[in-house]
């Protein structure tokens, strides 16, 4: 079958402005943003499945449609994402497609800073987009949260923010364990050294049996400050490894596992607060549509999003179908962009917390041209 | 490495993150003689030895007249307080390591007290071994290596660590009053005159004999501790007469006629002068800066210089300066934990970590400050720290203080600045791969060329 790129989706009639009323009263929402550093692949997150050029360009990165996790005609969802596919089924979930960021190049650290600031480019704004919107809103509850040692970026601003990191001293993560032992290969003394010391720990036969935090564990500890009547109304999540340049199949359906946990810790620690909650997730930018020569994907433009929630108005899947035939790819090879992430960050934001659209996109978006706010995207 | 590098990572503590470029490296060493301060701002509000000491000496006292069942209350108050000055100490050590204009002279401080090295796992050291390197370490580093060593051998944290406080002449008066009262446990104390034989001066089977050691203690006999007068003590050394073994000594075949204090000090004196001493120093800052194993061409010129100078300590370093040996450009010294994570927060431009951090930072990556376990100080050799537990920690340590640092810190442009000459194209590579800030920079702080100097 062919996607016409307007046929399908109802994207064109969440792409207007229907007229609410915005009352200034104390929310009881909660919005969570999940970072996933690295730029995760959404081709191979969402789906196109019916898309007759997936297969081919993915080669054996291609998802088989049999265990794909179907959402409509056209998507599915990879195996990985049991619990966020219910969450779809019960109309808690919506899935974003060919989003990005104002920037275009390919690099995390710049990517991740314009997704982050709300900037156009790498480091013109200083503040993140997070920060201000806490600003925006009137105290209800505590600070906004970030739950990692530091703050992140999109938190940091003028807003009081705070931290919670639940280690100490963790284990390195995997993905730095991964680049250490790349780092070290053609050091023979570290070499030695560094292979005695992962068969030590009992970790010789690959990063992905690692002794990770069990991230349900973390999604249950995040709602346990989120569930609360005084708790934080603002929180930040960081989730890094999806950068996935080799053996994408095995890494992205553990990421992807971890993920599904971490969302279905946060459901389950919510409790009743789950209804007014309006979960993000995104990335810098998307991958490359062809596999590489190394079993995963390069940096590319293009990626998935996704709105999950029990305020979220979901069960669709929202975008502007760009294809994937050759004269379709952005520069020959990523997936084109048709729809703005930071317009859906401020559309999402403005009816999480009734704040006018075009103020939420000045304050959080103030360096991009005007995008037209996505509208219906939660329950009012 | 190229000079610069040389310069900022084997001899200094390694490049800071607003590094300015070096014109002339070997230059920008020796003009640090002038910029060291002793006593720099971090340590200032340090307690010093003569308030340290006078705690320790309290404790003893009001333990020694309290009730039994009130004893083990009054070490333990006393242990705290200890354990908060040797705290705070760390902190201003590594406050100092991070701060210092002079961070090839802050590196000798760091090998001086190493070499001379107390350790905290004896109580009596925990709250006097920052005042040890405060006062008999700093002072004295760019002075005469005979001054350091009376310095070392004075402080109440040696004569404490090396049991030298309770030593007693076996015919000195007290040793005769013990003897007629039948008191055991008190006598002669071989422990500081042996160390100083076998470690801070000849070294281990240079030839001295266990003759040596003992005549060398009974000379020894009498440097102690100040009386406790109850009142803060003024100095912080006494020589006692009635503790000292009379009459005439004789060390590594040379006579020395009873004079009292005077007859340690010539002994002393004439260790400095022996050949030896300047073999084992020479061979110890060679070790130290340039191979676990340095070239003997390299040692043979800092032991001449070092007996040619009568143990000039800055003579010693300028030959070490000088030496082509110490400018070749493969990195051949694995950096210690002290090193690496000193070098690390100064790349990330900290300037100063919380005491409890800095205390559990080097207890976490196995090297405690003043800690050594044993009077010989902390390897100095690869072997040791080099290794895979040890390796781990770091990469552990490395993704804390990354994350810390957070998005303030660009790894890209950082790795240029803090490695200048000596950044590999792999850790280039590895850094703008890396899939966030954190990550890159966790992997430019193991690096293989950070991790070395």
């Amino acid at each position: 079958m062919t996607l016409d790129r307007r046929s399908f989706l109802g994207a064109a009639a969440l792409l207007s402005v229907s007229p609410v009323l915005f009352a200034q009263a104390a929310s009881e929402r909660r919005f969570v943003f999940i970072i996933q550093r690295g730029a995760a692949d959404g081709l191979n997150t969402v789906i196109p499945y019916a898309e007759p050029a997936y297969a081919g360009l993915r080669g054996a990165l291609a998802v088989d449609s049999a265990s794909a996790l179907k959402l409509d005609g056209t998507f599915a969802l990879h195996p990985s994402l049991v619990n966020v596919r219910q969450l779809f089924a019960d109309g808690q979930a919506s899935f974003f497609h060919a989003v990005a960021s104002p920037y275009r190049d390919r690099s995390h650290f710049d990517g991740q800073n314009v997704l982050e600031t709300g900037g156009s480019a790498p480091y013109q704004v200083k503040d993140g987009w997070l920060n201000r919107l806490a600003a925006l809103l009137p105290r209800t509850g505590k600070e906004a949260i970030a739950f990692s040692p530091a703050v992140p970026m999109a938190l940091r601003g003028a807003a009081e923010v705070t931290t919670y990191a639940p280690s100490a001293l963790p284990q390195a993560n995997d993905e730095l364990m991964m680049r250490v032992e790349q780092l070290y290969a053609s050091d023979a003394q570290l070499h030695a050294i560094w292979s005695s010391a992962l068969s030590a720990r009992g970790m010789a036969g690959g990063m992905a049996g690692g002794p990770n935090r069990d991230p349900a564990v973390l999604g249950r500890m995040a709602a346990g400050f989120l569930a609360r009547a005084d708790g934080p109304r603002i929180a930040m999540i960081e989730t890094g490894g999806w950068d996935t340049h080799s053996g994408q199949n095995a890494r992205l359906a553990g990421q992807l596992r971890s993920l599904d946990g971490l969302l279905a810790g946060l459901h389950e620690g919510l409790g009743a607060a789950w209804a007014e909650t309006v979960i993000l997730v995104a990335t810098e930018f998307g991958r490359t549509v062809a596999s590489n020569g190394t079993g995963g994907t390069d940096h590319g433009t293009g990626a998935a999003a996704m709105l999950l929630g029990g305020a979220v108005l979901g069960g669709r899947v929202v975008a502007d179908w760009p294809g994937l035939a050759p004269a379709s790819l952005l520069e020959g090879r990523d997936l084109r962009p048709t729809l703005g992430l930071d317009a859906l960050i401020a559309s999402a934001c403005a009816e999480a917390f009734q704040i006018e659209p075009e103020r939420t996109t000045r304050v959080l978006f103030p360096d991009v041209a005007r995008a037209r706010p996505l509208s219906g995207l939660l329950r009012s | 490495m190229n000079a610069a590098a040389i310069a900022l990572n084997r001899f200094g503590l390694g490049a800071i993150a607003d590094q300015p470029a070096l014109a002339d490296p070997p230059r920008w060493l020796v003009s640090q003689f002038d910029r060291y301060e002793p006593l720099p701002t971090p340590w200032q509000p340090a307690p010093r030895t003569p308030a340290l000491l006078d705690a320790w000496l309290a404790q003893q006292r009001a333990a020694r007249q309290a009730p039994d069942g009130e004893k083990a209350g009054i070490r333990e108050t006393y242990l705290r307080q200890a354990r908060e000055a040797y705290v705070a100490a760390v902190g201003a050590r590594v406050g100092s390591a991070l701060q210092t204009p002079a961070p090839f002279v802050e590196r000798l401080v760091h090998f001086w007290s190493n070499h001379f090295a107390v350790s905290v796992d004896k109580l009596a050291v925990v709250g006097l071994a920052g005042g040890f390197e405060a006062d008999a370490i700093r002072p004295h580093v760019l002075g005469r290596f005979e001054d350091l060593l009376l310095a070392v051998v004075c402080h109440p944290a040696m004569l404490l660590y090396l049991d030298q406080a309770q030593s007693i002449g076996p015919r000195s008066p007290a040793g005769l009053r013990a003897e007629s009262r039948q008191q055991r446990g008190r006598g002669l104390n071989e422990n500081l005159a042996r160390e100083i034989l076998e470690l801070h001066t000849l070294g281990v089977r240079s030839g001295y004999t266990q003759d040596d050691v003992t005549e060398f203690a009974r000379a020894l006999t009498g440097w102690t501790l100040p009386a406790d007068g109850g009142d803060l003590v003024a100095t912080t050394f006494r020589f006692v007469p009635a503790l000292h073994e009379p009459g005439a000594r004789t060390v590594l075949g040379r006579s020395y006629a009873d004079g009292g204090e005077q007859q340690a000090r010539t002994i002393l004196h004439d260790l400095v002068a022996a050949p030896a001493t300047a073999q084992h120093i020479a061979r110890k800052l060679a070790r130290h800066f340039v191979a676990d194993d340095p070239p003997a061409s390299l040692v043979q010129r800092l032991a001449d210089t070092f007996s040619r100078t009568g143990g000039d300590l800055p003579s010693v370093y300028r030959e070490l300066v000088a030496a082509p040996e110490a400018w070749q450009p493969a990195s051949a010294k694995f950096k210690s934990p002290w090193d690496w994570s000193v070098s690390s927060l100064r790349a990330l431009g900290r300037q100063s970590i919380p005491p409890p951090q800095a205390a559990n930072l080097m207890n976490q990556l196995a090297q405690p400050v003043w800690r050594p376990g044993s009077p010989a100080g902390y390897d100095d050799v690869a072997p040791t720290w080099a290794a895979p537990d040890a390796l781990l920690r770091r990469v552990e340590v490395a993704q804390r203080i990354a994350a810390q640092a957070g998005a303030a810190v660009d790894a890209r442009a950082l790795a240029p600045r803090v490695l200048a000459g000596a950044l590999s194209d792999e850790t280039t590579a590895a850094i703008a791969r890396a899939d966030n800030g954190a990550v890159a920079l966790a992997l430019l702080l193991v690096s293989p060329e950070f991790l070395r100097r």
